[in-house]
């Protein structure tokens, strides 16, 4: 990012968090909307206690484990259906459906059929985000060069080498934005699956934090891990896509 | 077929679809050849050369007929270079088996020393065409299949690479088909013309150049090409007058 890029970013971040605090002064209601000191102290403190970071933490392994399932899943058969038209014609029904059940009900039905435990929560996450997944890289697999499916071909390239060096680098804008959006989808996702049904991570805080009507504590929780999904986007995804892109500079 | 090639091809018929039913393109094309030789096949541009070497290379199955290819490494140029853009000139060479002591002698013989770095976009046309026919004869392949390997080349560049051509049959043992619209080029480096005429393209000629001799300047060349132009004149060099089939 150039430096004038990373100025207007502060700047309109700064202006943000001005408004937020202007908004809280007018509004004269700390229980409604508490001012950013107020945010900051009960993160402050939460982190002190430990609550905060393990809440985090638990949810960040949720998050990541249901990302890596929809991720390696969903490109999977997104690939199969981008390749082959009758695996698409089979495919394509499930996925209608599949996009267009409500998250509510995935997330329902894990917990009623599998329980109320881990296992159901990621696989309710991963259910509801595969399919974008899926979409994003069928689109990636269709638009494959053929002439690079012959080279591969007459010089009988084996399946690890055809995956790595031909089919990976082609796909990789599609897994690029397959992963970004997926990130951002997965991480709201989890916490309404543990609002629902779990007893800790970010979610439950979140519940008992409602309970109490406790703003602050809830912006606290929101913007903590909002900025940590933006780190993990800043720092793993973003250089990711700048490096498997770097030949088309 | 002969019993003893290594290379036997028979297609009776080869069509494509079109508007209204199928389009035939070739019919009646048998050849067969050995290691060591060179066989060119010769036609204008659009008459079917293409089809014939994506059949021998069994990229193209929806034809009446059968081809039995030798056993072993294929080198393949096809007619535009199809490097892989995100790897390097070395990536390219080492992803189909090229050792770096090969990777660098054959770079070299191509007037390419020092380009294993670079990505494809850094190349010309004519240095990624000749980076194509390197990543073809790495491994000594028991038969080249090249597209149209000399086009867009400068006549040195493609006198090299013809050697390089001719190398690789000669003291490899390696059989080599290749396409050309030149006559003048399957001349130079062809043991045997294969010449495709009429619509469907059939195969015409199967000339062994031998008696034409092998340099550019030999006594009898004029000769033996006049009398294929005589036969042929569509492999004239000049460009066909307007309207003309």
């Amino acid at each position: 990012m150039s430096g004038a890029a990373a100025r207007g970013r502060a700047l309109s971040l700064a202006a943000f968090v001005g408004l937020w605090w202007g908004a809280a002064l007018i509004a004269r209601n700390p229980a409604l909307l508490p001012a950013p000191p107020a945010v900051l102290g009960f993160a402050w403190h939460a982190t002190l206690s430990g609550a905060m970071p393990r809440n985090i933490a638990i949810t960040s392994l949720r998050v990541a484990a249901a990302f890596v399932i929809s991720m390696l899943a969903g490109s999977a058969v997104g690939y199969i259906a981008g390749r082959s038209r009758r695996a698409d014609t089979l495919i394509d029904p499930w996925l209608v459906i599949l996009l267009n059940l409500p998250v509510l009900v995935v997330v329902v039905l894990c917990y009623i059929w599998i329980g109320l435990n881990d296992v159901a929560a990621v696989l309710a996450v991963a259910l509801v985000k595969m399919p974008t997944v899926m979409v994003t890289v069928r689109e990636g697999a269709r638009a494959l060069d053929p002439g690079f499916d012959e080279l591969a071909s007459v010089y009988r390239l084996a399946w690890r080498q055809r995956l790595r060096r031909i089919v990976v680098p082609q796909l990789a804008p599609y897994l690029a934005a397959a992963g970004r959006s997926g990130l951002s989808i997965t991480w709201k996702i989890v916490l309404i699956v543990e609002l629902l049904g779990r007893p800790n991570g970010v979610g439950f805080a979140l519940d008992e934090l409602f309970q109490t009507f406790d703003v602050a504590g809830i912006l606290a929780y929101g913007f903590a891990f909002a900025a940590l999904m933006l780190l993990v986007e800043g720092l793993l995804l973003r250089p990711w896509e700048s490096h498997a892109n770097a030949w088309r500079r | 077929m002969p019993g003893d090639a290594e290379l036997a091809v028979r297609i009776g018929a080869k069509s494509y679809p079109a508007a209204g039913g199928r389009r035939a393109v070739l019919r009646d094309v048998a050849f067969a050849g050995r290691g060591g030789e060179i066989l060119a096949l010769l036609a204008p541009s659009g008459s079917g050369k293409t089809t014939i070497l994506r059949i021998v290379l069994g990229l193209d199955r929806e034809f009446e007929g059968e081809v039995v290819r030798p056993e072993g490494r294929l080198g393949v140029m096809f007619q535009e270079p199809r490097l892989l853009p995100w790897l390097t000139v070395a990536g390219n060479l080492r992803l189909v088996g090229g050792t770096a002591a090969d990777i660098a002698g054959l770079l070299a013989a191509v007037g390419l020393a020092g380009t294993e770095t670079l990505h494809p976009k850094a190349l010309s046309l004519g240095m990624a065409r000749r980076v194509a026919l390197v990543r073809a004869l790495l491994g000594k392949p028991r038969m080249l299949v090249l597209d149209e390997p000399f086009a867009s080349l400068d006549p040195r560049a493609a006198g090299e690479l013809a050697a390089l051509v001719v190398r690789a049959a000669r003291r490899d043992g390696a059989l080599v088909l290749l396409s050309t619209h030149d006559l003048d080029q399957g001349l130079g480096i062809a043991d045997r013309l294969l010449v495709l005429a009429g619509t469907p393209a059939s195969l015409a000629a199967d000339c062994p150049t031998s008696q034409a001799g092998r340099a550019p300047n030999a006594p009898a060349r004029p000769h033996f090409k006049q009398k294929l132009l005589t036969r042929f004149p569509f492999l004239s060099a000049e460009p066909a007058p307007e309207g003309a089939p």
